[in-house]
Parts: C-alpha cells; sequence; structure tokens
C-alpha cells in the first residue's frame, strides 16, 4: 500500500505529463482567452484611466471561462478505457485522486496566466498604481478558488448528460464570492485607491472552506451510485 | 390526504383572501413613501418563506448525505446538538454579544440558530430514507419561485422609492440573487442528471450553496446596504398595524406554500413508485428471457452514464 502523497505525486506527474506530451488543453486556453482579450480591446477600447477600473474584471472573466476548458478535460480524459472505475474499485484513497487533478489544473491555469497578464499589459496600456506584488497572492488564491471547486464541479458534471454544458451552471454560482474577491481586489491593486487586504482575506476564507468541504465530500460524489 | 387536502387549500384560500384585503385596504399608508410599500406584504412573506425552505433543503440534504453510513449519521447527530447548544448559548455571553450587529438581539439569534437542531431532528424523524431526498427537491422548486417573487417585486419596490431598480453591491440584493441562482443551478442538475446518482449529488451541491451564501454576505458587508433593515429581531421599528398584517400575510403565505409543498411532495413520491414499478416489470421480464436458454443480458445495475 503506498503512501497518500505518493499516489497524489504519481497521478499528478501522469497529468502532468500527458499535458505535456499533447498540450490540448494549454493551446485551446491560451487561444481561447487571447480571442477573449481581443474581443475586449475591440468591443471597449478604453482610455488608460478607464482601463484600470474595467480590467479586473476582464481579465477574471478571460480566466474563468478558459479555467472551465481545462477543467472539462480533468475527468473526460478518464473515462477513455474506464480508468476512472478503476479509480473508484482501486484502495487509493479519493482524496489524493483529488488533490492531484486540482494541483495540475491549478499549475495549468497559473500557467495560463503567467503568460496572458502580460498581453493585458500591453493592450489596455496598464500601469499598476497600487502595491503590485499583493496581485500575486491575489492571483494564488483566485485560482485556488476557481481551480479547487472546477475540478470538484467537473467531476459533478460528467455524470451527468450534457457534460461540457453543466459545468459552469454548476461552477459559476458557487464562485461568485471567489470572483468578487479577485476583481475587486485587483482592480483595488491595479487604482491603488483602497487597500486589498480584505479581499485577500476573504479569498483565503473561502478556499479554506470550499477545499475542507471538496476533501470531505470527494469521496461521496466519485462513489456516488 | 384525500380529505384533508381540499379543507387546506379552502382554508388556505380564505387566508390569502384575508391577508390580500388588509394588506390593501385595512394596512395605513405609509406617511413617506404612500401606497407603494404595500407591495411588501408579498416581497418580505416570499422572503422569509424562500429562506426557510431554502433551510429545511439545507437540513435534509445534510441528513441525507449523513445517513449513507451509521458513523456518518451519528457524527451528524452529535454536530447539530453541539451547535445548538452552543448557539443559544453564545449570543448571550458578553464578549459575543457586543460582535453581533447593532440592532440585532442575542434572543434572535439564540433562536434562529436553536432552529437547526429543532429542524433537524423533525425532518428526520418524519422524512426517513428516501423521503429525505424527495423533501429537498420539493422544498428547492417552490423555495424558487418564492424567491422569484422576491427577486420581481424587489424591483418593483425599489424603482419609485430609491430610484433605481437594482443597487449593484448591496448585501441583501446580492446575497438572495446568489442564493436564486444556486438553487437554480441544483434544480438545472437535478434535471440533466441520470436517476441513480442524482440525490447524492443534489445533495453535495446543496451543502455548497449553503456554504456559498454566507460568504457572499461576508464579501459585501462592508459595503453600505440600501435596503431597510429587518423587521424582526432587528432594529427596524414598524407600526404594529403594519406588522400585524404583515405576519396575517406572511401566515397566509405559509399556508400556501405548506399546500404546494404537499401537493409536489406527494407527485414526486407517486413518479418515484411509478418508476420504481416500471423498473421491477421490466425487470420481471428481463428474468423470463433470462429463464429461456438464449438469455440476453439482464441490466441489474444502471450503468455510470
Amino acid at each position: 500500500m503506498r503512501s497518500f502523497w505518493s499516489i497524489t505525486l504519481a497521478t499528478l506527474a501522469k497529468d502532468i505529463r500527458l499535458e505535456w506530451r499533447s498540450k490540448d488543453a494549454l493551446n485551446a486556453m491560451l487561444f481561447f482567452s487571447l480571442l477573449v482579450v481581443v474581443i475586449f480591446v475591440f468591443s471597449f477600447d478604453p482610455l488608460a484611466e478607464e482601463s484600470r477600473h474595467i480590467v479586473g474584471g476582464l481579465v477574471w472573466v478571460a480566466f474563468l471561462f478558459a479555467a472551465v476548458v481545462a477543467l472539462n478535460q480533468t475527468w473526460a480524459r478518464e473515462l477513455r478505457n474506464q480508468v476512472l472505475d478503476a479509480y473508484r474499485v482501486s484502495p487509493a484513497p479519493a482524496n489524493a485522486l483529488f488533490l492531484a487533478k486540482s494541483v495540475g489544473n491549478f499549475l495549468l491555469v497559473c500557467l495560463l496566466e503567467a503568460l496572458m497578464a502580460p498581453l493585458f499589459l500591453i493592450f489596455y496600456n496598464l500601469r499598476v498604481l497600487g502595491p503590485a506584488w499583493q496581485l500575486i497572492p491575489v492571483a494564488l488564491l483566485g485560482t485556488w478558488a476557481l481551480v479547487v471547486n472546477g475540478t470538484f464541479f467537473a467531476a459533478m458534471s460528467i455524470r451527468t448528460r450534457s457534460r461540457e454544458l453543466m459545468l459552469p451552471l454548476l461552477l459559476f454560482p458557487v464562485s461568485i464570492p471567489a470572483v468578487l474577491g479577485m476583481v475587486a481586489g485587483t482592480t483595488s491593486i491595479l487604482t491603488g485607491e483602497n487597500p486589498a487586504h480584505f479581499y485577500i482575506v476573504l479569498l483565503l476564507t473561502y478556499d479554506v472552506v470550499f477545499t475542507t468541504a471538496c476533501l470531505a465530500l470527494f469521496q461521496t460524489v466519485l462513489q456516488a451510485e | 390526504m384525500k380529505k384533508a387536502f381540499p379543507i387546506l387549500a379552502v382554508l388556505t384560500f380564505i387566508l390569502l383572501a384575508y391577508a390580500f384585503y388588509q394588506a390593501m385596504w385595512v394596512a395605513p399608508t405609509d406617511a413617506l413613501q404612500g401606497d407603494v410599500y404595500r407591495i411588501i406584504y408579498y416581497h418580505v412573506p416570499s422572503a422569509w418563506t424562500a429562506f426557510l425552505l431554502f433551510f429545511i433543503n439545507f437540513i435534509a440534504s445534510v441528513q441525507y448525505l449523513a445517513s449513507a453510513t451509521p458513523s456518518g449519521e451519528r457524527a451528524a447527530k452529535w454536530i447539530v446538538i453541539v451547535i445548538g447548544i452552543i448557539g443559544a448559548v453564545a449570543p448571550f455571553i458578553p464578549q459575543v454579544r457586543q460582535q453581533l450587529p447593532a440592532g440585532l438581539y442575542p434572543s434572535s439569534v439564540a433562536t434562529t440558530v436553536l432552529a437547526i437542531p429543532v429542524f433537524y431532528f423533525l425532518i428526520g424523524k418524519y422524512f426517513p430514507g428516501q423521503n429525505l431526498d424527495v423533501l429537498a427537491v420539493t422544498t428547492a422548486e417552490v423555495g424558487v419561485v418564492f424567491c422569484t417573487i422576491v427577486l420581481i417585486t424587489g424591483p418593483i419596490w425599489a424603482r419609485p422609492v430609491w430610484g433605481i431598480w437594482w443597487a449593484p453591491g448591496d448585501i441583501r440584493l446580492t446575497s438572495t440573487l446568489v442564493l436564486w441562482l444556486i438553487y437554480v443551478s441544483y434544480l438545472v442538475l437535478r434535471r440533466f442528471s441520470d436517476s441513480a446518482q442524482t440525490q447524492k449529488l443534489a445533495a453535495v451541491l446543496a451543502v455548497f450553496g449553503a456554504l456559498d451564501v454566507p460568504l457572499v454576505y461576508f464579501s459585501i458587508w462592508f459595503f453600505r446596504t440600501q435596503h431597510p433593515q429587518p423587521v424582526i429581531g432587528g432594529g427596524g421599528s414598524m407600526d404594529p398595524r403594519m406588522l400585524n398584517v404583515l405576519l396575517i400575510n406572511w401566515m397566509a403565505f405559509l399556508c400556501f406554500a405548506f399546500l404546494i409543498c404537499w401537493s409536489r411532495f406527494a407527485l414526486e413520491k407517486m413518479r418515484r413508485e411509478v418508476e420504481e414499478a416500471e423498473a421491477l416489470e421490466s425487470l420481471a421480464e428481463g428474468g423470463e428471457l433470462a429463464a429461456q436458454p438464449s438469455s440476453a443480458k439482464i441490466p441489474l445495475s444502471r450503468g455510470t452514464r
């Protein structure tokens, strides 16, 4: 019997290797969020001052939609050759699988954000007025909030009839506080008008609450029959 | 049910008519807002009813999840008892009392928290097994209807009084909207999922939704709220004649909601019985086939998809 963490690491390594070889999800996400950026630039064409106020919303909407692309693939990949059924009968702890999947998605979405953030800066001529380093905790905590619930709800939506359609319908309502925290936090850092500490605490609370809930209930969702 | 239902239906109708008469003609006109304020007799009772139904849905979902294993059931029972004890005592401790928002009485907080164990054990007693899930569907559906009424009547009132239809960033408005969105997604999940696992997945989603609402509330708590203060248990003051009419309306709405829930509950039970009978029938047919030498495979368990 292998330990919890070695199973987590093995699954994570497998997912990363698969993604590294195919680059399916990453390419789709990158191109998708690039399209969103371009469409937003055409439709708003803001001045530098205005763009500071709206770009927080745009950037997170783009990442949210792009993340759904990756999240949908998480479990769909395991349906081929009944891998998911094999997981269910194996003695490996369900949470090891869930953590591996969440961390894999987290790394993927973080990579996307790191690649796309400069594009936003260029297209919108942004200059950060607040403490820029605070964007990092907001981004990390916000991404984890999206990804941990997203991975969980993707495992739920895979059991429904129209899988790809279900995920955003389940994920977006529950993610509203997190999205609110990310958008308001990013905006307040970009404009430098108010401190972002409150939003970082909010995101941290959200992450702790929902990570606990996901870990407590994932077994039920995986074995639901 | 056959006898009691029409009697209750007639009583509810009479009560609704009386409440309408009270709201439209008996209640005094508001000094500041004029007659437009009368919409609160529909807005506020709908909101209370919707929140009550969502609360029942949450309790039923938790109990449904907990009842899957004996250890889970025991743990949930003790957690609920501890919550009840802490909730009943804590608001009266001076240190905690200071933390309560202004205008919120400790006794109303304690009563609200005590509702958790009371409802938990009542629901567990009267809705055993699969009935918990039937109750969850029923309350979610009826709750969404009442919540929709709240979200429609609110802007109708806000337009003449505030001058705007909707106040973005307002605590109550946003958290009610999010609650509505979550329960709509709950119903969508139920609609799109296959019958064998829907119940557990829906119960899990209900728990997530219940965790979400306090966070929404917390996330915007420091924004100034435009919404009037709560009438009961809060600092708001209301003409006793108005309060009286409001409570009559709430009684009428509760009876109405109970009536709909009752019929919806019976309908859902019947639907499941029919489904079960059909499944048994097809299984029996399959069994006859299986007895023959060239047997087709009987689907003993439903597939994962």
